[in-house]
């Protein structure tokens, strides 16, 4: 039973900062908690989205730029 | 060439506005949508609705191809686009015109010019309409940039030449501010606008914000009075009105004549805003920029002339001449519009989307409530954050402060955090009741810690 890393707002979810600028982070990656993992964007204003939990990302449940709900699942820790 | 059938282009409390009007004029409506917006209001009050794309509004209101398609689909021949997603968009109208068929706005080439604010300002000034000190034009040389900056006196604004409606914007308070901040903006301007260009402009301390509505049918122009909108945050205005109690009649006359001359000097056709700002203290007034679409405020001009501003665009889109002589336009009383968005303000505005639980909405004379809400609907995420506004009128500012605050007390949306309370906060402030603001009063009030009075009376609309 893997732990996960998940939305408490909705919105649409950003892997990146900017188009330009390399993901956050990446399947295989280590993440700490207090880490940024993505960004959800919600009525136009833009907001962190920070790991409460600490271990390897395993994969991305959700796409760049792809809506999500409030606390829907981002991540799946391995 | 009157219009058989008009697309609505937009969402949210406008595209309500917009089949409103159409329906008073005997025109059907075709509602246009995204998958996430299958449910609101405009869907249900339109005749008809298309969905023309997933939540992003990239791929569904502001996909030219798919909203033109709509409207082959459904045989529409005119196309409303509100005001934000296309209204402005130059590109989008020369599309719709080449499709044969009607844009409820002005020219392509009007809204390029009013679009290119640098050149807009060239535009006013030629005109004879007064812009505030700065660069004449984009600047080429950030040397000579530097030096105008210093005659001009700190702070000066950097604004982005594709920018407006206060997006884009730099002060920097010295010379050595100037030098690391004027590149940085054209490189933002770039990236956001695709077109780096960047103005200055001097700051006027402590300015209102007074604009001034405008209808025009090619020919003739016509101004409807102005608008005060200086309580904004992060330039955003949240609370107008109409007339502004900062003017006399003599600079009320001034101001109006200056928009129409500048309206006028481009052959305008629809309705229009120009922007200004006033110093109070010198009795100038400076040009900032003219929106060529209908503005979220307008109501409060509706309120005072009893004009359905809408329903004239539609009607000189569908070619029919101004029916309006200047005379005609008289103003009685006083109206007050305040912004109704789904943040939280006792958390730093948070957006605050979520199911609509329970509503009641203020009733009675003297107030209106344009929104997009009803009982059971969930607001997305997605889009802006405005629900709606509450607009009051009396005979007097007094009355209409005291309907405020009357409709404040009836309002109640409940599942929802909204911007209600930031009224029901200021509207006992003295500098609110003797409108003695700027367009930097509201965030000063803000940073104060004034509207910890309203978290302790619970600052979610119950």
């Amino acid at each position: 039973m893997g732990k996960d890393i998940r939305s408490r707002i909705p919105g649409t979810f950003y892997r990146r900062p900017s188009p330009e600028e390399p993901p956050y982070k990446d399947a295989g990656d280590t993440v700490a908690k207090g880490d940024v993992v993505g960004l959800i964007e919600v009525m136009k204003t833009f907001h962190e989205i920070r790991s409460d939990v600490e271990g390897t990302i395993d994969r991305f449940v959700v796409e760049d730029g792809d809506p999500v709900m409030a606390g829907q699942t981002l991540a799946v820790l391995a | 060439m009157s219009i058989g059938k008009l697309l609505v282009a937009n969402r949210g409390e406008i595209a309500v506005r917009i089949i409103r009007a159409a329906r008073d004029l005997g025109i059907p409506s075709v509602q246009v949508h995204s998958a996430a917006d299958a449910d609101m209001l405009a869907v249900r009050l339109a005749d008809e609705s298309v969905e023309i794309g997933p939540a992003p509004a990239s791929r569904s209101y502001l996909d030219t191809d798919a909203v033109l398609q709509a409207a082959r689909a459904t045989g529409a021949d005119a196309i409303h686009p509100g005001y934000g997603f296309l209204a402005e968009n130059a590109a989008f109208t020369e599309a719709v015109r080449v499709a044969g068929l009607t844009f409820v706005g002005p020219s392509a080439e009007t809204i390029r010019l009013m679009g290119d604010k640098a050149a807009a300002r060239a535009c006013a000034a030629d005109a004879g309409v007064a812009t505030v000190p700065g660069s004449g034009g984009v600047i080429v040389d950030m040397d000579e940039a530097g030096a105008l900056a210093r005659d001009l006196g700190f702070p000066v604004m950097i604004k982005a030449a594709a920018g407006g409606g206060g997006r884009g914007i730099r002060i920097a308070d010295g010379a050595r501010e100037f030098e690391r901040l004027a590149p940085q903006a054209s490189t933002e301007a770039k990236a956001a606008f695709g077109d780096g260009g960047i103005y200055i402009e001097k700051v006027i301390h402590d300015a209102r914000h007074i604009e001034v509505q405008v209808l025009g049918d090619g020919r003739d122009v016509v101004h409807c009075w102005e608008r005060e909108c200086s309580l904004q945050r992060r330039r955003q205005k949240v609370w107008e009105e109409a007339p502004s109690t900062a003017l006399d009649d003599d600079l009320r006359d001034t101001l109006c004549r200056s928009a129409c001359a500048l309206a006028r000097s481009v052959a305008y056709s629809g309705a229009g805003t120009v922007e200004y700002l006033f110093e109070e203290r010198t009795g100038a007034f400076y040009f900032i920029e003219m929106n060529t679409r209908i503005q979220v405020e307008h109501p409060v001009t509706e309120m005072i002339t009893g004009l359905d501003l809408m329903a004239e665009m539609i009607r000189i889109a569908g070619g029919e001449p101004l029916r309006l002589h200047q005379e005609d336009i008289r103003r009685a009383g006083h109206a007050i519009e305040v912004r109704l968005n789904a943040e939280d303000p006792a958390s730093d505005f948070m957006p605050f989307p979520g199911t609509v639980s329970e509503l009641a909405l203020p009733d009675g004379p003297g107030v209106r409530v344009d929104h997009c809400l009803y009982q059971g609907y969930t607001v997305p995420p997605f889009y802006d954050s405005l629900l709606g506004k509450l607009i009051v009128h009396g005979d007097t500012r007094e009355e209409a402060l005291r309907r405020l605050a009357r409709s404040l007390a009836e309002l109640k949306i409940g599942g929802l955090a909204t911007t209600a309370p930031l009224f029901g906060a200021l509207l006992p402030e003295p500098d609110i009741r003797g409108n003695a603001v700027h367009t930097g009063w509201l965030e000063h009030w803000l940073a104060s810690g004034a509207m910890t009075s309203a978290q302790e009376q619970g600052g979610r609309a119950a």
